[in-house]
């Protein structure tokens, strides 16, 4: 890739993913409304519910806590930055970890009871979906010969033809990172999950609109990884991605409308035996295949 | 190679002149301007030899020689004595086989074997160099300070302090002699010197605990010595050598040479703390925190890593290699997972420690140049890194009373310069873009293309556990908690020298991880794998700019922001009125409640025990397979 496409791509992203985020997210309360029999907010009460914490008194518990949230959202951007601009898959996971890192770390630092028990569960789910993200990104590798984005973009097969394994895998850990019944753990989008909202208890205002935004930018690049799936240097492939990604999107949908919150044991269960089951052994059968 | 023969024998001098002077003045001075002259020499005989390849220096001295067998059964006599006082029957016995075994070997076969060259010197060893010498000397200074304190906490009993240091630099003069012996009996000899000090530094207090983990130690370790002197003789008696350099040009064809290859790969499993063994760094922690720092974390388990890189070219592909690869894996992974399970520090820090040290043996036993890049690195960034915060929980410990993770509530306001340096260390163990991370990535590259899919397993999961226990404990250090005081005030200005030295050495070494890897790691790769210049994935493709860009915001940062808010500060949402503190609400009943926060530890699932009793089977039956097999000539 050279260095003008991939600042277009960047550029993109950086201006086009909070707003495909967000109208992913008003999408979503729209389609879980309709499932529910209710008729839902306006596809863009995302968009007005992030300027209306803009525009609160600000508050905080304390002095840190919002620059450690601010810093969640600064390197969940930059993640999706190397990721988009065809980095290493590798080093976009582990600076992904670093950004929830931080956002644990925000919610530690009040020492308010309900944000630490959010932050404890957040830590957990992020134990119970790395491993099947790491398998991802080395199935990728051993399918074609890199860890770079860009030439993964550009291989002449399709990657999930022999990552089916992992692709199943990758879309339940999905589950989790975005945040769905039955593992929304730490914190839920729905009211009815949580009395008093985990993770974010004590953030407010502008620090829950960068939680937010930074949510919608997430979500794009977790899409990213299921477009990969299917790229195989044509349109058609970018196509089919596309089309993936939407259907990806609205299984999680249905999934979090069918199930209620599980307890928080079965997160860590389920996904390691999804990681080994699905994960390991597609890895293992790469490597006696390829 | 003056310069080296003086790494060895000034440690010595000054300790034995520690034992004469026992003023605590005179014993500060004398220890400080050593370590400093230490530190000046290891430094000056890196940059000497690190692209020199490999030196070989001819040593013949019949006196030396003879002077170290009396040394030996001087020791064995010790070590047979102590275990008969004790009662520890077990010790007794193996240091009855062992001694004897080397003398008889010594003064017959041996004795025959002409050594031609009994020291050398090359990059890997320079890079041990500098971590006992720099690290080893910072430490020293550190105990200086943390020993006053010590014993202050230890009122009334004898103040043994000069046996203390005098431990430590003879410690330091056996670590230099590990390093830079080509000769296996002398290494041997170093190696054994090093498993007493530590010995006797972990009984140092003589409480019950202390003696009991100090026996367990010496226990575990004699084994691992028994293993390196079977490896010893049967390679002089089958093959007429007593040479390292000699040993890894003989092959791994024959069943004579992989034996011993095997055996001395035990010998550094055993000094590497990996399972079935790693027991006695558990124990270890009972030592005063120096100790700690110094022997169990960043030299002392680097010994046997150190052994298993440099047999690294002769474990590839082949029987031995596959034990080693399934001892480290599997240790890396269960050991993570019970840190999990662990409340107290130096307990965490010792799981980790065992941890981490299994992911750089699994890369020697890899034994490709990647994975060896890779294990050498995390040697040099985990002795940093992990001797900084051994000595953070050591200060702490003084000044809160407690070296538990769950009293370390809200220690950014009681010790606030502390916490800093703490966060630092233990971002350093796990997170991008620190070394350790940095590592890590490369071994797991180089584990995928070795196609090793246990490794993977270990090393996915494993990280993914690793960065579930740093994180609970970083985030009980930041937590904000009113109504505590600053009582970092009375920490000795050695302690804050050496921690702020540590904490910038840890910077620093993350902001030039690349230069180290073309000046101090690659050299030697050169001259241990014929391949050269494998690809090393973090430098690779603009990574590093990446995370050289990540690092500099993440120090950059807090400068202008952290800690300042126009914000209006409010009290927590406690599901109740909050009283105004933040730890008590007035809740049902109008009565007021206090609270307290817990972290999690899933004993059920990661509780010690459990980890261990997997471990042991594993590690056991593959241990004894591989040599049953390589026996049995199957291999």
């Amino acid at each position: 890739m050279n260095t003008i496409s991939m600042i277009i791509l960047v550029v993109g992203y950086l201006i086009l993913a909070p707003i495909l985020g967000c109208l992913l997210a008003g999408i979503d309360r729209k389609i879980s409304a309709r499932m529910q029999g209710r008729i839902g907010p306006p596809i863009l009460q995302p968009y007005y519910d992030v300027r209306k914490f803009i525009e609160k008194d600000q508050i905080t518990p304390n002095k840190v806590q919002d620059f450690y949230v601010m810093c969640f959202l600064l390197f969940v951007i930059i993640t999706g930055c190397i990721f988009f601009s065809g980095g290493d898959l590798l080093l976009v996971i582990f600076a992904l970890t670093l950004a929830n890192v931080f956002l644990v770390i925000a919610a530690f630092s009040s020492n308010s009871p309900y944000s630490q028990i959010g932050a404890e569960r957040e830590l957990y789910q992020m134990m119970a979906y790395e491993p099947m993200i790491l398998l991802t990104a080395i199935g990728f590798y051993l399918v074609s010969g890199s860890f770079q984005v860009d030439t993964i973009l550009t291989s002449s097969e399709m990657p999930f033809i022999y990552l089916i394994g992992i692709f199943i895998g990758f879309l339940f850990i999905l589950t989790i990172k975005f945040r769905k019944s039955p593992f929304d753990l730490s914190m839920s989008h729905h009211a009815h999950q949580d009395l008093v909202r985990g993770l974010t208890t004590e953030f407010s205002g502008r620090s829950l609109a960068a939680v937010e935004v930074s949510h919608w930018y997430e979500n794009i690049m977790l899409l990213g990884f299921v477009f990969l799936f299917f790229c195989n240097g044509t349109i058609a492939g970018y196509i089919a991605g596309i089309i993936v990604c939407i259907l990806a999107y609205f299984l999680e949908i249905v999934i979090d409308n069918c199930f209620a919150r599980m307890k928080w044991q079965v997160a860590l269960k389920s996904s390691w035996v999804v990681a080994v089951m699905l994960g390991v052994i597609n890895v293992g059968a790469l490597m006696i295949l390829l | 190679m003056y310069d080296i023969l003086f790494l060895l024998l000034f440690p010595l001098i000054v300790a034995a002149i520690l034992l004469v002077f026992r003023n605590e003045k005179i014993r500060s001075i004398i220890v400080k301007v050593s370590a400093a002259i230490i530190a000046i020499a290891s430094i000056y005989v890196a940059i000497e030899y690190i692209d020199g390849g490999t030196v070989l220096f001819d040593f013949e001295n019949v006196i030396v020689d003879y002077l170290m067998l009396i040394t030996e059964i001087g020791l064995g006599i010790v070590i047979f004595y102590l275990g008969i006082k004790y009662k520890k029957y077990l010790v007794s016995i193996l240091a009855l086989i062992q001694t004897p075994l080397m003398v008889w070997f010594e003064l017959t076969k041996g004795h025959d074997i002409s050594i031609s060259n009994y020291l050398y010197i090359d990059a890997l060893s320079c890079i041990m160099v500098l971590i006992i010498g720099v690290i080893g000397s910072l430490i020293t200074v550190y105990a200086v300070g943390y020993m006053k304190d010590f014993q202050k906490h230890h009122e009334g009993e004898p103040d043994r302090r000069y046996w203390f240091f005098f431990l430590m630099f003879v410690f330091l003069s056996a670590m230099f002699g590990i390093v830079t012996s080509n000769s296996l009996v002398w290494m041997f000899f170093f190696w054994e010197i090093t498993t007493l000090c530590s010995f006797f530094l972990i009984g140092y207090t003589r409480t019950d605990e202390a003696v009991r983990n100090s026996f367990l130690q010496l226990v575990l370790n004699l084994i691992g010595g028994l293993a390196f002197v079977f490896a010893i003789v049967i390679i002089g008696s089958e093959h007429n050598i007593l040479e390292f350099n000699k040993l890894l040009e003989l092959g791994t064809g024959s069943m004579t040479v992989l034996l011993p290859i095997a055996l001395l790969s035990l010998a550094g499993i055993v000094k590497a703390a990996q399972m079935p063994f790693h027991s006695w760094l558990l124990g270890a922690m009972v030592a005063p925190t120096p100790t700690s720092a110094l022997l169990h974390s960043s030299t002392m388990v680097k010994a046997g890593v150190f052994l298993i890189l440099k047999l690294s070219p002769s474990l590839h592909d082949n029987i031995a290699g596959e034990m080693v690869i399934i001892v480290g894996g599997v240790t890396f992974l269960l050991a993570s997972m019970a840190a999990i399970s662990q409340s107290n520090a130096k307990r965490v820090l010792a799981y980790s420690t065992i941890a981490n040290l299994g992911l750089i043996v699994a890369c020697g036993g890899v034994g490709v140049e990647a994975a060896v890049w890779a294990g050498i690195m995390l040697m040099i960034f985990h002795a940093i890194t992990k001797s900084l915060l051994f000595l953070c929980v050591g200060t702490a410990e003084h000044h809160i009373g407690s070296r538990n993770i769950e009293d370390m509530d809200g220690l950014f306001c009681e010790m606030p310069k502390l916490a800093m340096f703490m966060i630092i260390g233990i971002a350093g163990m796990f997170l991008a873009p620190f070394g350790m991370l940095v590592s890590k990535w490369q071994a797991l590259t180089a584990f995928v293309d070795s196609q090793s899919i246990i490794l993977i397993i270990c090393v996915c999961f494993g990280s993914a556990v690793t960065a579930f226990y740093w994180t609970k404990w970083l985030g009980k250090l930041v937590a904000i908690v009113a109504g505590k005081e600053n009582v970092e005030k009375t920490v000795h200005r050695e302690e804050w020298f050496v921690l702020g030295t540590l904490t910038a050495l840890v910077i620093v070494t993350c902001l030039t991880f690349p230069l180290i890897s073309e000046y101090m790691v690659a050299p030697y790769l050169g001259t241990a794998f014929a391949t050269g210049g494998s690809a090393i994935a973090a430098l690779g493709s603009g990574n590093m700019y990446i995370l050289l860009a990540m690092l500099a915001l993440i120090l950059l940062l807090p400068i202008p922001f952290l800690g300042k808010t126009k914000k209006k500060i409010v009290p927590n949402y406690m599901c109740g009125v909050n009283t105004g503190d933040n730890i008590s609400f007035t809740g049902a009943m109008n009565c007021e409640t206090q609270i307290s926060l817990r972290n999690w530890y899933m004993e059920n699932w990661f509780g010690e025990e459990k980890m261990n009793k997997f471990g042991l089977v594993i590690t056991i039956v593959t241990i004894l397979a591989a040599i049953i097999l390589i026996i049995g000539g199957v291999a």
